[in-house]
């Protein structure tokens, strides 16, 4: 039962919608097992929320180190939740979007969300100026073809690239650095990611048979051996 | 200096450069001097100067902003071209795939490409794979189409049908049945009843798709479950760390990519210069690129000056 | 709590505040510019609250952090229910609530059941008991993914991509004689473009024979796994400085934030 059941649906739900793709008999339970899979993945968001709720109240309820900061995550998960499900402010009513920039659940996402989440990605702007100062190392000639690449990319996309190869004569404009740029992008990097490409697309197809036939069960946990 | 002539070559490539602009870029000139010395004498910088340096070298150029002038490469010109060239009435999609830490880059995109479909009198349908593309969605729509497009109605000029969760089931079953997927529109209004749908059943109807993203699900999974399942013309505009994986749909399951912030203002460039009404616009892509252009400059530097201490910190190591 | 921290504090309440009055009064003409006074100021503090990591590691940080990810889960939930479950399950199951909610009512099918018992056993996950039914519904996700997968990747990841890589590698070839008379660098120039051509397809290649574990990497084998290396190394060059690009961007957004919406120095 803990085993069998959900080898089964796997193989069942995994078949159906491979077979759905080459037969119309069969398309229209492919395409209502796609929005049975939206409605559970609501579930999923569901299940984190629940998940979320259970870690920071033991956190807040056991006194642990930090455990202030979990108010935090709580307070704020109840306010968004609380604007969003009752639709708080919301000038068009029950039926207009929820996002709606007048409503509070709007205001939440404009001031609270955007900054918080584009900040922390741009952080990552300092650590790789940092990373380029103390790691980025000509070592061997692979890392400079490397470097050499990232080079010509980095200027080729800027005005300052234009300016620098502008004066060569059109028969020689590949050695501009911006049409090295797009050359490189349009050629050698379309080669690599191309190998890149197809090397995972047969790692995923060979994955997606081993999962429907049920040789790979790691998803069902210790059980699954 | 050796880095005094590509910053003042810089300057007199740009438009808009002040005083301000002088000094700071004389501020960022010599603290790369300073960073070469320390480089060369093998002194250890603390990670929090190079972090203030690089803050200090984005932050000059967007107080004292220089502009470049742009031009679309031929892998952006092509989704324009094809905007351009459909005729009146075409329907064309946009999935607002991004969440607020993509946004700096492909929200101008997703600007530029709305205000071209509607300048063109297309009929655009909007809609997200994305739970933070709907408030991004709505608000881009309640930013741009009161102020510039006036005459345009909600439901027969276009039409947001938001968020729904699922990733790529959403476009496996909107290949063949839109409205399975959609029953109604952001509103709760019936897609039915909305004269931008009519005679529109699947993706098959549409005559392009634009997706703007960077992340999972986004374009590669509009090319994998609708551009190559349906034949739909599928165009991208993607966060610049996706761009270079999309060049092997290029150009047969892609029609064109814009990649990153220098995409955008490549497509804004091209839109001004075909819809002159849109210079009074803001252009954010075009006025990015200031800082970008700097901060390029001051990473190479980085780069070269972290090269130099290791070339002579080795020289140093095989003195006896 | 320390003394500093007391002064640190109270100087950011003090900042907070006067920001607050200032940017509301900057907004005087506008519709409730005390509330968007107090947005635009709180949205700042959160902003300099992550930078502040970049010194380290602080309470102002942990506070956005945490803050982030309560926010960030109700929302999706939010999303959820409001997108998918309201629109396309409740008209499925329910005229009266279907009617509470002003969506559009369809045709009943109680195979809509399935998904929300598949869903409810997904929440078991967080029972310590029944905790193994939800495989039934992860067992279904996986199956799904795994079924819509194999498909898409096959045909667009694999097939097309072999078939997109046998391209001509004699553009427009009219001979030896014309080749060289007319040779050039031109970016759109033939050699250029056969270049390109060749460089895809000995490129695409190469890396395959890179990745191929299964034989030594040796002789005529060892040679183009050694081209596949450089070719993959071009790449991630490129995808470094797209990299670059972006994580710049990302900067000048934040920044451009704090200089123009809150701080009002550009205009």
């Amino acid at each position: 039962m803990k085993r069998q059941v959900p080898l089964l649906i796997t193989f069942f739900v995994g078949t159906l919608l491979i077979v759905s793709i080459f037969s119309p008999a069969t398309e229209n339970l492919g395409e209502e097992f796609s929005v049975f899979f939206d409605v559970i993945a609501v579930f999923a968001f569901f299940l984190g929320g629940g998940n979320l709720l259970r870690v920071h109240l033991t956190k807040i309820s056991r006194k642990r180190e930090d455990w202030v900061y979990s108010v935090v995550t709580l307070v704020g998960f109840i306010v968004m939740l609380w604007a969003g499900l009752f639709k708080i402010g919301n000038e068009g009513g029950i039926a207009a979007s929820v996002t709606e920039e007048s409503s509070l659940f709007g205001m939440v996402f404009y001031s609270v969300l955007i900054p918080l989440q584009s900040t922390m990605y741009s952080l990552l702007a300092f650590f790789i100026a940092s990373a380029s100062y103390r790691a980025f190392r000509a070592k061997n000639r692979e890392a400079t073809i490397l470097l050499v690449a990232a080079f010509i990319i980095l200027l080729g996309r800027t005005a300052f690239g234009t300016m620098l190869t502008s004066w060569m004569p059109p028969s020689l404009s590949l050695a501009e650095i911006p049409n090295l740029a797009i050359w490189i992008m349009n050629s050698p990097n379309l080669a690599g990611q191309r190998a890149i490409m197809i090397g995972i697309g047969l790692g995923v197809v060979s994955m997606s048979l081993r999962i429907i036939l049920g040789v790979e069960r790691t998803y069902l946990g210790d059980d699954g051996k | 200096m050796m880095f005094d002539s590509p910053m003042l070559l810089l300057l007199t490539a740009g438009s808009g450069a002040t005083v301000g602009t002088y000094i700071g870029l004389a501020i960022i000139v010599l603290g790369l001097l300073a960073l070469l010395y320390t480089s060369i004498k093998a002194i250890e910088v603390d990670r929090r100067i190079v972090f203030l340096f690089i803050f200090v070298a984005v932050s000059i150029p967007i107080l004292f902003p220089i502009t470049f002038e742009e031009k679309a490469t031929p892998v952006v010109k092509r989704i324009f071209d094809k905007i351009e060239s459909l005729p009146e009435g075409s329907r064309i999609l946009l999935s607002f795939d991004f969440d607020p830490a993509m946004a700096p880059e492909v929200q101008p995109m997703a600007d530029a490409v709305m205000r071209h479909a509607l300048a063109k009198n297309h009929r655009v349908i909007f809609m997200s794979l994305w739970a933070t593309g709907q408030g991004l969605l709505d608000r881009t729509m309640q930013r741009i189409l009161p102020n510039e497009f006036p005459d345009k109605v909600d439901g027969v000029d276009f039409a947001s049908v938001g968020y729904t969760a699922g990733n790529e089931g959403v476009l496996n079953v909107i290949v063949s049945d839109f409205k399975k997927m959609f029953p109604s529109d952001a509103n709760s209004i019936p897609l039915d009843s909305l004269p931008v749908f009519n005679r529109f059943s699947s993706c098959k109807d549409l005559d392009l798709v634009v997706t703007f993203g960077g992340g999972k699900p986004g374009a590669k999974e509009w090319v994998l479950f609708v551009g190559d399942k349906a034949n739909v013309p599928v165009a991208v505009g993607v966060a610049a760390v996706v761009a270079p994986q999309m060049y092997p749909y290029f150009p047969n399951q892609v029609l064109g990519i814009m990649g990153g912030i220098k995409g955008a203002a490549e497509y804004e460039s091209e839109l001004i210069k075909h819809y002159p009404q849109f210079a009074e616009q803001p252009t954010p892509g075009m006025v990015m690129m200031g800082p970008q252009t700097l901060a390029h400059i001051v990473i190479i530097a980085f780069i070269v000056f972290g090269n130099v201490a290791y070339f002579f910190g080795r020289r140093r190591e095989e003195k006896p | 709590m320390k003394k500093t921290s007391v002064i640190i504090l109270s100087g950011v309440v003090i900042l907070f505040l006067v920001s607050w009055l200032v940017k509301g009064a900057s907004l005087s003409g506008e519709e409730n510019p005390y509330l968007q006074g107090f947005l635009t100021t709180f949205a700042a503090f959160l902003t300099l609250a992550v930078f502040s990591f970049l010194y380290r590691d602080n309470p102002f940080y942990k506070f956005a952090e945490h803050l982030f990810v309560g926010a960030s889960a109700a929302y999706w939930m939010t999303l959820g229910f409001w997108q998918t479950l309201v629109k396309k399950l409740i008209p499925k199951l329910s005229d009266g609530l279907a009617n509470f909610f002003e969506v559009p009512t369809e045709e009943h099918s109680y195979w809509y059941f399935l998904p929300v018992i598949l869903g409810l056993l997904l929440l078991m996950r967080l029972s310590k008991k029944g905790g193994w039914l939800s495989r039934w519904p992860l067992a279904f996700i996986v199956g799904y993914t795994a079924g819509i997968n194999f498909v898409g990747y096959l045909r667009s990841d694999f097939v097309k991509q072999v078939s997109s890589t046998f391209v001509p590698l004699l553009i427009d070839w009219q001979g030896v004689g014309h080749f060289f008379s007319n040779f050039s660098l031109a970016i759109d120039g033939q050699f250029v473009m056969m270049l390109a051509n060749v460089v895809i397809f000995v490129g695409v290649l190469c890396g395959l024979v890179y990745f191929f574990f299964s034989k030594e990497h040796t002789g005529l084998f060892g040679t183009a796994s050694r081209v596949g290396i450089w070719i993959l190394m071009i790449t991630f060059g490129a995808s470094f400085g797209y990299t670059v690009m972006g994580r710049i961007s990302l900067l000048v957004g934040r920044l451009t934030f704090l200089f123009k919406d809150w701080l009002g120095l550009i205009s």
